[in-house]
């Protein structure tokens, strides 16, 4: 050892200031590794950005429509003509096509419009107009003004999704009826404006996605919601208030708990076969209807409220329990009367935020038919509401995605922002009432 | 009487007997509530529970049981002549329910009496007649069928009668019972708190009710699968190729491809998810200023608060065509992988950013767990911070890490949405990421989810698939568990 002590020539000498090239690298190991760490957090927050770029791009052009909005008049003339030809829809397509021709010369504004390139704007519009008279013979004559939904591809090419560079002239829609539709702007024919009809209308058929709504789908979800919040919030506070409160601790409580712990971990997936196989098939409940869903939904949410609640029942501090104990009350009063009016801020989050997962939850309803099913009308009662077939929000956005119509895409990233929405809304709610009431003891 | 009606009458009769049995209390103490042996709502309390929970309890019973009992007698009296060939009893009670519906439809829209529903016979007129009101009979409604429809309406209905009854005659000897029962020295309070704690016991069991629920309905009909499809080929067959019902043909139903394509998602999910998370987790425990925490965090959860049929939206429309643009014939790279958006890798990226914030969030916990000492022991050491973690730390943390990454591969074996619509249709075995592939999940949808006869192979294979799921995935839950627990006692 002395000999080490005393030969200090044989070590390497540093000065403590600069370093070696042994320390500089493990420096560097050091530097390299925090920014990894750094490089994976700005990964995943990329991730977010992306995700929430593309959803609100490509989304929110299904706030909008495109309409034609023209004050028109017919002729007696005309209606008699057209009335008393063979192929009456075509001519009355004729004078509305030469109608709108004239009003945009009026405006100066050039442009060759055919009842062709119309057609293609805003689909069949003689027999719209046709079917209007028939019903109204006494406007002929007077100017009424037409609002038609134009067709979806207008619609891209209105709100840029579809540019005239690398467009290609098909069937639907060609590119000499760009023009048209430049002028027709220009005019002040065609407009944008808010699409009504998406957010409170029915879904429409496989042929038009313009007429596609989700308000009924809202409806089916938010009687899901109510089923769930009915039953899953008495049920799981009742478990609780047993698990942490009384549970003596024997087999019957371990396996409670075995249970409620695996079945957080379910896949979504087999509790739809047990809804189907369950509440359909055995028990013969109506498909399709926000009961089944909910039923469902219930059992998936109880594991996420009973693990919020038994956690703001143990934050409760024993003393509250010792001193209600020791001026006379029960057990089941201590819990009843003190210890669940405290933890119920708490218990409310927790069951605001198990909603609102099941709120987005889409995998079991798929298996209860709700998807495929056409929701064309509101539920009549309030009863019916929860019996008859109806879609949800999420299986709605499901059936919109698998429909071939690529129209239905902009749908369901729409529907898909209502949802956001709700969901957002929902879990700000949880947090300012945590924020509000919560007590640290 | 509808159910709405009755739970009306049961509440009126609870508040009734709640009024009537505090009522009695005080007039037996006197007036003098001091002299009671409980308080006096809980007299109250005990008449109301004793109106409600019996009364409760028989309706729930009776209304699941009715249409099983009055479905198969029903079904007992049918003559199996009559059950077209190539058709099954189960299609043919269906028949027979939607016809009993119709009537009832019928009979409420007022276009049809009661009489005349019970008596009809003449079934193209009760097809016009069910029509207008909007009930579509299906062409192979014979006259055995609308027989049997107005033998089970006439039960139920009797049976609606029965039960209503019952559950009104319960209650009011319950209301009896109770009241007559109520003096000053009934000791209504300890009834009262057991009836509760009864009822919070039933409350918890549901959680044990759910799982034999889903044990059972996947167990009895994964049983009638292997009744009719072999169970050796179900678990070894290599071709998944299902034949659609009617159309002749025998369907070839082998889980190998299915699971193939799971395992083969799940591992391109946590190839992404795995670096990202626990790398992020070590970052948020170990490097980040408090600041950042709050920030980032919150922010990554929110990636798991997001539905996933965003995310599967999100995997068809922009990251499939994104990855073609890259890797697809005409695309960036020019290498002509891929040839349509739906495959293995746009599912399996997308599920791994869903499983960031899982992997990220359990993991931070994990590395928190490890005690303060073991770092301070390694500082002294002279170890810098990143040697520290890699060398120490990790080692510690590496059970529950495991255990983490476990419980991420059960999520990702059990999604659902994200492979429905990102990953194809198509069952293969294929080793190229940049093909189209299916799932267990993705065919349990595609075989329940349309207008297929459930008595069929076809259908049923869908509840063996769930019974795979479910065991796989309860497996690697109940491992990833053990490990956690195993982890955390060892640093308490």
């Amino acid at each position: 050892m002395t000999d080490t002590a005393a030969s200090p020539a044989s070590r390497p000498r540093h000065a403590l200031t600069a370093a070696d090239a042994r320390t500089r690298k493990r420096n560097a190991a050091e530097i390299r590794f925090k920014y990894l760490g750094l490089g994976a957090i700005l990964i995943g927050l990329a991730f977010l950005v992306i995700l929430v770029v593309s959803i609100i791009r490509a989304g929110t052009p299904a706030f909008t429509r495109t309409v034609v909005e023209v004050d028109y008049v017919l002729t007696q003339a005309q209606f008699e003509e057209a009335e008393s030809a063979v192929l009456k829809t075509g001519i009355y397509t004729r004078f509305f096509s030469e109608f709108v021709a004239q009003q945009a010369q009026d405006q100066g504004i050039e442009a060759e419009i055919t009842a062709a390139s119309l057609e293609r704007i805003m689909g069949k519009v003689g027999s719209d107009i046709r079917s209007y008279y028939r019903e109204n013979p006494d406007d002929i004559g007077t100017p009424v003004t037409f609002q038609l939904t134009a067709a979806s591809r207008v619609d891209g090419y209105i709100n840029g999704s579809i540019t005239r560079d690398g467009f290609v002239s098909s069937r639907f829609l060609e590119t000499e009826d760009l023009d048209v539709i430049d002028a027709l702007q220009a005019a002040g024919i065609i407009t944008s404006g808010i699409d009504t009809t998406f957010f409170f209308g029915a879904d429409s058929g496989v042929d038009n996605p313009g007429g596609a709504g989700i308000g009924v789908s809202v409806v089916g979800s938010f009687f899901m919601m109510l089923v769930v919040l009915v039953l899953s919030l008495p049920i799981s506070v009742a478990a609780s208030i047993y698990l942490e409160e009384f549970a003596p601790k024997n087999r019957w409580t371990d396996l409670i708990e075995v249970n409620i712990s695996n079945l957080a971990a379910v896949p979504s997936i087999v509790f739809g076969i047990l809804g189907l196989a369950v509440f359909i098939q055995f028990m013969h409940l109506p498909q399709s209807a926000p009961l089944v869903g909910g039923l469902v939904l219930t059992l998936m949410t109880l594991p996420t409220i009973i693990i919020a609640t038994r956690a703001s029942l143990k934050a409760v501090p024993p003393s509250i329990r010792d001193a209600a104990l020791g001026v006379g009350a029960s057990k089941m009063q201590t819990v009843f009367h003190h210890v669940l009016p405290l933890a119920a801020p708490g218990i409310l989050t927790g069951t605001i935020i198990g909603l609102a997962q099941a709120l987005g939850e889409t995998a079991p309803l798929l298996l209860i038919g709700m998807v495929g099913f056409v929701a064309r009308d509101y539920p009549g009662t309030f009863a019916g509401g929860f019996t008859e077939a109806n879609s949800a929000m999420p299986a709605q956005i499901y059936t919109w995605a698998s429909r071939a119509d690529p129209g239905f895409y902009e749908k369901a990233w729409g529907g898909i922002i209502i949802l956001l929405i709700f969901l957002l809304s929902m879990n700000i709610l949880a947090i300012i009432l945590r924020r509000r009431f919560e007590r640290r003891w | 009487m509808s159910v709405l009606w009755l739970l009306t009458i049961l509440l009126a009769l609870a508040v009734a007997a709640f009024v009537a049995a505090r009522g009695r209390a005080l007039a037996s103490a006197g007036g003098d509530a001091s002299q009671l042996h409980s308080l006096p709502n809980y007299y109250g309390w005990n008449a109301a529970l004793f109106v409600m929970v019996p009364a409760f309890l028989t309706l729930v019973v009776w209304l699941i049981a009715q249409p099983l009992i009055v479905g198969q007698r029903v079904q007992a009296d049918i003559d199996p002549g009559a059950v077209a060939a190539g058709s099954s009893m189960s299609l043919f009670m269906s028949d027979v329910r939607r016809v009993a519906d119709g009537l009832d439809t019928a009979v409420e829209a007022g276009v049809m009496s009661a009489a005349d529903a019970a008596a009809q016979s003449d079934v193209e007129g009760l097809r016009a007649t069910l029509g207008d009101v909007g009930v579509a009979l299906g062409s192979d409604v014979s006259a055995e069928t609308l027989r049997a429809a107005q033998a089970y309406r006439q039960m139920s209905r009797t049976g609606n009668v029965l039960q209503s009854g019952l559950v009104i005659l319960l209650a009011l000897a319950g209301m009896a019972y109770a009241v007559m029962r109520t003096s000053a020295d009934f000791r209504a309070r300890n009834v009262v708190e057991r009836v509760i704690l009864w009822l919070l016991i039933g409350a918890a069991s549901i959680a044990i009710l759910t799982t034999i629920g889903i044990v059972l309905s996947l167990v009895f009909n994964t049983v009638t699968f292997f009744g009719m499809y072999p169970a050796s080929e179900f678990f070894f067959g290599t071709e998944w190729a299902p034949s659609f019902t009617g159309r002749g043909g025998a369907s070839e139903l082998g889980v190998v491809p299915l699971i193939w394509g799971t395992l083969y998602i799940s591992i391109v999910a946590l190839i992404v998810a795995v670096p990202i998370g626990l790398l992020a987790a070590i970052y948020l425990a170990e490097y980040a200023s408090p600041a950042v925490r709050s920030f980032a965090k919150p922010c990554l959860e929110v990636l798991a608060g997001i539905p996933t049929i965003v995310y599967g939206l999100f995997a068809l429309l922009t990251i499939g065509p994104f990855l073609v643009d890259v890797f697809g014939r005409d695309g960036a790279l020019g290498l002509g992988w891929m040839s349509g958006g739906t495959a293995v890798m746009t599912a399996g990226l997308v599920m791994g950013i869903m499983l960031i914030p899982f992997v990220s969030s359990l993991s931070d916990d994990i590395i928190n767990a490890v005690p303060q000492a073991l770092r301070d022991g390694s500082y002294g050491l002279g170890a810098t911070q990143s040697e520290t973690i890699k060398q120490v730390i990790l080692p510690a943390a590496l059970p529950g890490i495991v255990g983490a990454i476990l419980l991420a591969a059960s999520r990702a074996i059990g999604e659902t949405m994200i492979v429905v619509l990102g990953a194809g249709a198509a069952a293969r075995l294929s080793l190229n990421p940049f093909e189209a592939m299916t799932t267990v999940t993705a065919k349990i949808v595609s075989q329940l989810t349309g207008d297929s006869d459930f008595a069929s192979p076809e259908a049923l294979v869908a509840f063996a698939l769930g019974m795979t799921l479910f065991v796989i995935t309860l497996g690697l839950n109940v491992l990833a568990l053990y490990i956690v627990r195993k982890y955390r006692e060892q640093y308490e």
